[in-house]
C-alpha cells in the first residue's frame, strides 16, 4: 500500500485517476480507517486531501457557503456565520461521534461514506445542497441527494472525488432543524433522521420546505409530499399531521437491532414533526 | 511496501521516524517511539483511550495515520507533567480518586485539558458532553468529572 498527499486538487485528481488498484480518497478518516483495521476494505493507495489547502475553506459564494472536502466538524461547528445561516446542517454534522471524531470527520466524507443513517446528508438535502465532484473529465455540479445510491455505495465516477459542498443563499426567515433518534444520549448511529429546511413569510405561512429522512430506506429520502403538507400552511396541527404522515408513508426502513420497520416508521413521522417546529422557531415563526 | 519517513513534532521535541503508509500515528507512537502513555482500547474510535492534540485539535490516534504527522504537531500525555510538577487535572484526578485500572486516564486527562483549554469554566453538562468519547469501564464517571470541574476551578483562581 502506498500513501500519497498530494498538495492541489489537479495533482489529486491526476493521481487518483492514474492510480492502478483500488485507490481511497482520506480525508477525516473515521470511517476509512475504521473499515481498513476491519479488513473490509483494503486499498493499493490511500490519497490524503488534508494536504490540499483549498478543500480547508469555508467560504462564502453566491450569497451560500462552499465547504471544503477536508473541513472538520468541529470547524463547521466553530463558523459562527456559517451556523447562523444552516444551523440544521451543522447541528446534524455536529452529532456525528465524540469531540475526538469531529476534530477529524468531515460532511463530505460523511456523504461519500455513503452510510443510510448518515447525519449529515439528510439536511444536506433538506437544504438543497450541492456536491462539486472532480475527477478526469473536469468538474460536475451533483445534488447531493444524488450521491449517495445505496448502502456504501454512490454515484461518484471511477477518479471521482467530492471536493466541496454547496450550500445555497438563506432568504430572510428561513431556516432549518435536524433530529435523530438513537436510544443514547450521544455516540451512536441514527436509528431515525429528519431534517426539514423551510421559509416563512411575515404572516407565519411556509412558503417554501425540503423535508428529508435517514435510515430509513437504503439511501437519504426527500419526502416530496411533506414539503407540500407544510407549504401554504402556519404549520399547524392539520399540517403537521399530514407532514408526518407522509414521512411514515415513506419510509421504507429494515428492522434490525436498533429498530424494527414499525417503530422506524412511525418515529419518521414524529422527528419530521419535531424538527419542522424547530425551524419554524429559528426561522422567527411562532414558538 | 515502503517506509515513509515523517518530520513531526511531538510534545515540543523535533522528531523523526520511519513508518509503514497503513500504520496508525498510535501505534507509532506506542511502539516506535516508546511513548506508551497513550494507550488502545478499541481501536476504532470509540473509546478514546488514545487520545492526542494533532495541530490543537483532539484526535484519536488510532484514526490518524503516522504519515499523517508530517510536518504537524502532536502533543501526548507524555507532555502534560513538567517535570516533577503535575498538571492540575493530574493532580485532581489523584486527590478525587478518578482512576481504578488507569487505562483510561491518559485520554481523559488530554481531553479535559483541551475542554479546558477552550472552556475554563464548563458545566457539569458541558463536561459530560465533551468527554462523552473517552470510555471508563471501572466506572468511575463521576469522581472523573468531579476530579475535572476541581481542576477547572483552582485552574480559574490560578488565572
Amino acid at each position: 500500500m502506498q500513501y500519497i498527499s498530494p498538495t492541489t486538487v489537479d495533482e489529486a485528481v491526476h493521481a487518483l485517476s492514474s492510480a492502478t488498484g483500488a485507490c481511497r480518497i482520506l480525508a477525516g478518516g473515521t470511517d476509512l480507517l475504521v473499515q481498513m483495521r476491519a479488513g473490509m476494505k483494503r486499498p493499493d493507495t490511500l490519497l490524503d486531501i488534508k494536504r490540499i489547502d483549498a478543500l480547508h475553506q469555508i467560504t462564502a459564494e453566491d450569497g451560500g457557503w462552499r465547504i471544503g472536502a477536508a473541513v472538520s466538524g468541529a470547524e463547521m461547528g466553530e463558523h459562527a456565520a456559517l451556523v447562523s445561516d444552516w444551523p440544521g446542517v451543522v447541528e446534524a454534522v455536529n452529532l456525528i461521534g465524540s469531540t475526538q471524531i469531529q476534530g477529524r470527520a468531515t460532511m463530505a466524507g460523511n456523504l461519500c461514506n455513503a452510510s443510510p443513517a448518515a447525519d449529515s446528508v439528510p439536511a444536506l438535502v433538506a437544504a438543497n445542497a450541492v456536491a462539486r465532484v472532480v475527477g478526469p473529465h473536469g468538474q460536475r455540479d451533483v445534488a447531493v441527494l444524488d450521491i449517495p445510491s445505496g448502502p456504501g455505495k454512490t454515484t461518484l465516477e471511477p477518479g471521482e472525488f467530492v471536493a466541496s459542498t454547496y450550500l445555497p443563499a438563506r432568504g430572510a426567515r428561513s431556516a432549518d432543524a435536524y433530529l435523530r433518534f438513537i436510544p443514547r444520549t450521544e455516540m451512536d448511529i441514527a436509528v431515525v433522521g429528519a431534517a426539514v429546511s423551510l421559509t416563512l413569510d411575515a404572516d407565519g405561512i411556509c412558503t417554501a420546505a425540503r423535508v428529508a429522512l435517514g435510515a430509513v430506506a437504503p439511501k437519504v429520502l426527500l419526502v416530496e409530499a411533506a414539503a407540500r403538507a407544510l407549504i401554504g400552511s402556519r404549520l399547524d396541527a392539520p399540517a403537521l399531521d399530514a407532514l408526518a404522515e407522509a414521512c411514515s408513508a415513506a419510509a421504507k426502513p429494515i428492522a434490525d437491532k436498533r429498530g424494527t420497520v414499525e417503530f422506524r416508521t412511525q418515529v419518521a413521522g414524529v422527528l419530521a414533526r419535531r424538527a419542522t417546529l424547530i425551524a419554524q422557531t429559528r426561522a422567527g415563526g411562532p414558538a | 511496501m515502503s517506509a515513509i519517513h515523517v518530520t513531526t513534532t511531538i510534545n515540543n521535541d523535533a522528531t523523526e521516524f520511519l513508518c509503514a503508509p497503513d500504520e496508525t500515528l498510535l501505534d507509532v507512537l506506542r511502539d516506535r517511539l516508546g511513548l506508551t502513555g497513550s494507550k488502545e482500547g478499541c481501536g476504532s474510535g470509540d473509546c478514546g483511550a488514545c487520545s492526542v492534540m494533532l495541530d490543537g485539535r483532539l484526535v484519536c490516534a488510532c484514526l490518524v495515520l503516522g504519515a499523517e504527522a508530517e510536518g504537524r504537531t502532536v502533543a501526548t500525555i507524555e507532555g502534560m507533567a513538567v517535570g516533577e510538577t503535575l498538571h492540575p487535572l493530574q493532580r485532581k484526578f489523584l486527590e478525587h480518586a478518578a482512576l481504578q485500572c488507569g487505562i483510561c486516564t491518559p485520554g481523559f486527562l488530554i481531553a479535559a485539558k483541551a475542554l479546558l483549554e477552550r472552556h475554563p469554566d464548563p458545566t457539569e453538562e458541558e463536561a459530560r458532553y465533551w468527554l462523552a468519547g473517552n470510555l471508563c469501564r471501572c466506572t468511575g464517571y463521576d469522581k472523573i468529572i468531579r476530579a475535572v470541574l476541581d481542576a477547572a476551578a483552582e485552574m480559574r483562581e490560578a488565572g
